[in-house]
């Protein structure tokens, strides 16, 4: 060992750097982008988006130092928790003739569904690690963790936010799916899915939800009405170009053609001043991230590890991988907002607890390394 | 295959693990790489189209509304300007909350509940795309007031820009026309965007619609940088708009505007000609409406006044107001008996009437004049020269030399219409009517009354031919080089001849001994003229209801022996030419002298109430208060009452028309008429 001669200490040393620096250069543009959509200020947007990312950024820190058992020990409390929170905030809403996502805890808002979706992600790994092999491919490791995926889904549904709720759904498949559940029950579910679509869409549908799926399909068939968001979004990004056309200079966002072009359309407003290469930029950063979620994934020795680190990996994928379809017309408008760029602390919040448990995966497997 | 238990260890859920995250990380990296393509296609690929539409969000174009060309007189003086000015429009179609819009309006410009109803009226009217005027001419702090709130009013356009201003209001009414906003059939034939900006006006009569193009001018452009929500951060580029030309008339402004007052509470039509160009110095006509307040729109106050009024104020009376002529016409008919050889100074005796057959033909003057030679004829007016000589020389040769002076015949001048009437002869009666030519038909023609019908502007062309001798065509807009008018082929003794006789009417023992003029050294020659309306039965013609009254006449020219003006004065059921030759009397000595003429109008308008602008506007006044916001809504096309309807029903004419008594000769030292 030759800790002692390095000039860094070694707990500094130790940090998974490699990370850091990437999405420190990712958070920095975001809040370069919400300086010039507010007009080339710190206030409102870019100096709190920085702020808590550094905030959320030492807590996710701090959790990777979390030994793996306090982890298996913690899941099903921390899911019971939050159930509990979403019921109350159900309750809220049902006594304020209204709904209501968040609960006002005096110093912060908390949006117990956001902290559903890592949660989902912990409790699933969880019920899989103790699952004999057996069991796991038949109706007993299916039901079980329907329930735990499906109990919150249908709360949130009922607040009601379609985005959260798919993104639930779509961790605790993930976990279903990593866990090596029959592959025939997710083809016959997609299936199922497929038929089901088309049928739903003819009969269940309102007229108006109707209407935005065929505008998602064809957004200039109501430029001024529901496909005005996506038009003007990709007008945002086509206009900018390869380099764009410079900080500052995005009439899409400073003129308010773009709508949310500090939360959901943020990519749109980044694009549109830092042309392509902002948005390769982007895309790297994102790419580098989640590489190394999987690949810490694929290296955990042990069942919960793998499930866990994949599970987060892919949350904060689907996060990234719904708002840019979105935003570049090829997903219909749903509230996801975009990763380290967009405002928002609970999303942070979330992404920010995905990327610390992925690093405390990732500790798992160095620190008995590290020792022999 | 039955049912085969799948062994499953640990071992295989791990190698299945590791599988199905290589296939997601696989699929991730797919997606990944098919946003980056999907931006690389709206970013290169289309990028030149975003960029369009990004810059067509950004960029509003707006038309600045070209200022309108002046319509100037002979001496350059505008009868139609501009003036600046703050407005408010609405664009309907981008209304949000109309009632509240409207109602905030009303609030800040201070509207009343006639101009709001108007406003109302005009909305349901208008098409989305056309801006709808809500006030013009409007002070600093009311329209400041309007933009300040700008982004609460949707659909509404504050405006500093120009509005078209007639200095002499009612007096140019008729002949300028006035301006407004394209309707939307104007917009259908010319697909113009500039016919949609707020505040442009297009010529919507007179004038001002025959010379469109020429007073349009270019419009102007600004470019802006706007917000989604329409507000302007800032200016981009400017172009000026190119003003109009202007057009110059041969109109002497402030003549015009003396002939319209003087005409005052009746209802007619003056005219006065440059008897060496044919100049039109003057064609005034009222009563009429005022231009300045018709480029809103026609309010439900303005419509009720004019649909109440039984002297057709939209009708342009010099253009489209026929009349029988009465005995205006002898001296052309005098004329056309000189062209046939008649000896002036032959004459025959008037007793009161003239039998022809077993039918007696009525002189005016019942108890007859005696002798009567041509010039007698004439200056007296008598009816049975005209009836006996006519009888002879035949009604071909009258008529003939009735279109030869301009009756029956249409100028080829700058305005939307006029009505011709008609010089009746045998053959146009059997054309018309399928009937033979009859005495009475003469003994009617010779007097101006039967078929005969005439506009003003024939009439003072008359006057002018008669007085010059050539054949003089009016002209109205103003050109410096003096024309080169042919002669009528008339001697110029005939017309001398002729012209003493007209001088006598006015200044010797003729029928118009008041009407000559109070200014030395020039002598006026004229000719009266009584139409009646409804035959004697009816009414006497000279009192009772105004519309059976008679139709006053009188052409005169000056000086008699060197004539320079001519001039026709028409006054509608004025109850016989004594209401017409004051007129022409005044208008012919405001050429003179300027002073003269006003002192004794502005003791006529003490009398009425005001000038012709203050009339109207005190009326405004006393309909807005007794009908308020309740008067009936505009119905219809104001054209309904300007268009040709001025021509009286022609019934066929069975029988000898009675004339109309002339204001009689002032016998030596007695001064006055007889009615």
């Amino acid at each position: 060992m030759n800790t002692d001669r390095s000039i860094v200490p070694e707990t500094l040393a130790r940090q998974p750097w490699h990370i850091i620096v990437p999405l420190v250069a990712l958070v920095m543009l975001g809040s370069a982008v919400l300086y010039s959509a507010s007009g080339g200020s710190l206030r409102p947007w870019a100096l709190t988006h920085f702020l808590r990312f550094s905030m959320f950024l030492v807590m996710a820190l701090m959790m990777a130092r979390i030994p793996c058992e306090l982890f298996k020990l913690a899941a099903y409390p921390i899911y019971a928790l939050i159930m509990v929170l979403l019921v109350l905030v159900e309750l809220l809403g049902a006594m304020g003739g209204g709904s209501q996502r968040w609960l006002n805890l005096g110093f912060m808002t908390l949006q117990p569904s956001e902290l559903m979706k890592p949660a989902i992600v912990l409790v699933l790994a969880r019920f899989y690690d103790n699952l004999p092999a057996s069991i796991t491919v038949s109706w007993r490791g299916l039901v079980p963790a329907g329930a735990l995926i499906g109990l919150p889904a249908a709360l949130v549904l009922l607040q009601p936010d379609l985005g959260t709720a798919l993104a639930i759904c779509f961790g605790g498949a993930i976990i279903m799916f990593l866990a090596g559940l029959p592959l025939r029950w997710f083809i016959g579910a997609g299936a199922a899915g497929l038929i089901a679509a088309p049928v739903a869409f003819f009969t269940f549908l309102h007229d108006y939800q109707r209407r935005r799926v065929t505008t998602f399909l064809d957004p200039e068939s109501d430029p001024l009405g529901a496909g005005y968001h996506i038009t003007q979004s990709k007008i945002a990004i086509g206009s900018g170009g390869i380099f764009g056309k410079g900080f500052g200079n995005g009439s899409q966002s400073h003129l308010e053609y773009l709508p949310e072009a500090h939360t959901d359309f943020v990519f749109a407003t980044m694009a549109e001043e830092w042309g392509m290469m902002g948005g390769l930029f982007v895309l790297t950063v994102f790419a580098i991230l989640l590489s190394w979620g999987i690949n810490v994934s694929r290296r955990a020795t042990d069942r919960f590890s793998q499930l866990l680190a994949a599970g987060m990996t892919l949350t904060i994928f689907f996060y990234v991988s719904i708002n840019l379809m979105m935003v570049m017309g090829l997903a219909p408008v749903v509230g996801i907002p975009l990763p380290f760029m967009s405002h928002g602390g609970s999303s942070m919040m979330t992404i920010m607890i995905c990327v610390g448990t992925i690093m405390a995966v990732d500790r798992w497997r160095q620190r008995p390394v590290g020792l022999t | 295959m039955p049912k085969r238990k799948r062994y499953v260890s640990q071992g295989t859920l791990g190698l299945s693990f590791n599988r199905r995250s290589l296939g997601l990380g696989i699929m991730q990296a797919g997606i990944g790489m098919m946003l980056a393509g999907r931006m690389g296609y709206l970013a290169v690929a289309q990028n030149r189209k975003y960029q369009l539409e990004a810059e067509s969000n950004r960029v509003n174009l707006t038309l600045i509304p070209p200022r309108r060309g002046w319509i100037l007189d002979r001496n350059g003086s505008p009868l139609a300007s501009n003036r600046a000015d703050f407005r408010v429009d609405i664009i309907p179609d981008r209304m949000v909350d109309k009632a509240h819009t409207i109602a905030q309006l009303g609030d800040l410009l201070q509207l009343g509940a006639v101009e709001l109803r108007d406003l109302e009226d005009k909305l349901d009217d208008a098409r989305g795309f056309a801006p709808t005027e809500v006030a013009s001419g409007l002070d600093w702090e009311r329209f400041a007031a309007v933009s300040v709130r700008l982004p609460n009013l949707p659909g509404v356009v504050t405006q500093r820009g120009y509005s078209r201003f007639y200095p002499t209001g009612p007096s140019v009414g008729h002949l300028i026309g006035y301006v407004g906003a394209a309707s939307a059939e104007d917009y259908e034939e010319e697909r113009n965007p500039l016919l949609i900006t707020p505040g442009f006006k297009i010529g919507k009569d007179g004038l001002e619609k025959q010379f469109e193009k020429r007073l349009r001018g270019k419009a102007g452009a600004r470019r802006v940088e706007v917000t989604a929500s329409g507000r302007i951060v800032r200016d981009l580029e400017t172009r000026d708009d190119v003003q109009g030309e202007s057009v110059r008339l041969t109109i002497d402004g402030p003549l015009q505007d003396y002939a319209a007052r003087r005409i005052g509470p009746e209802s007619g039509a003056a005219m006065v000609m440059d008897c060496h160009t044919g100049d039109i110095l003057c064609a005034s006509s009222m009563p009429s409406f005022d231009p300045n307040s018709f480029s809103d729109g026609i309010g439900r106050i303005e419509w009720k006044m004019l649909r109440d009024d039984d002297h057709v104020p939209l009708r342009n009376k010099v253009l489209r107001g026929l009349y029988p002529p009465g005995s205006t016409v002898k001296p052309m008919v005098a004329l056309a008996f000189l062209e046939a050889g008649l000896d002036p100074e032959e004459s025959t005796f008037c007793g009161g009437g003239l039998r022809v057959g077993n039918r007696v033909f009525h002189c005016w003057k019942r108890s007859g004049h005696g002798q009567v030679n041509m010039a007698k004829g004439i200056y007296q007016s008598c009816d049975v020269y005209f009836y006996h000589f006519a009888q002879k020389i035949g009604m071909e040769r009258i008529a003939t030399m009735a279109r030869h002076l301009g009756l029956g015949q249409e100028f080829p001048l700058p305005v939307p219409g006029q009505s011709y009437g008609t010089v009746p002869d045998p053959e146009w009666k059997k054309r018309k009517y399928g009937r033979d030519w009859q005495t009475f038909d003469t003994v009617n023609a010779t007097i101006g009354q039967g078929y005969m019908l005439v506009n003003p502007l024939q009439q003072v062309v008359m006057a002018s031919r008669i007085a010059s001798g050539k054949k003089l065509m009016p002209r109205l807009v103003f050109d410096p080089t003096p024309p080169n008018p042919e002669s009528l082929g008339v001697p110029q003794e005939h017309l001398d001849y002729i012209h003493a006789a007209m001088s006598e009417v006015v200044n010797g023992r003729g029928t118009a001994g008041r009407a000559r003029l109070p200014v030395e050294n020039v002598l006026m020659a004229g000719k009266t003229g009584t139409a009646q309306v409804v035959s004697l039965n009816i009414s006497s013609g000279k009192t009772g209801p105004w519309k059976y009254r008679d139709h006053g006449h009188f052409i005169c020219f000056a000086p008699f022996d060197k004539p320079r003006y001519a001039c026709a004065v028409v006054i509608e059921h004025g109850g016989g030419s004594a209401a017409a030759y004051p007129v022409a009397r005044d208008v012919m000595t405001f050429l003179y002298d300027r002073e003269k003429a006003m002192e004794s109008l502005t003791r006529l308008e003490e009398g009425w109430g005001g000038n012709a602008i203050e009339r109207l506007d005190a009326k405004y006044r006393a309909y807005a208060s007794a009908f308020g916001a309740s008067a009936p809504k505009v119905s219809g096309n104001t054209a309904d009452q300007s268009g040709t309807t001025g021509a009286p029903v022609q019934p066929i004419v069975r029988g000898a028309q009675t004339p109309r008594p002339e204001p009689e000769a002032p016998a030596p030292g007695q001064q006055g008429t007889e009615d």
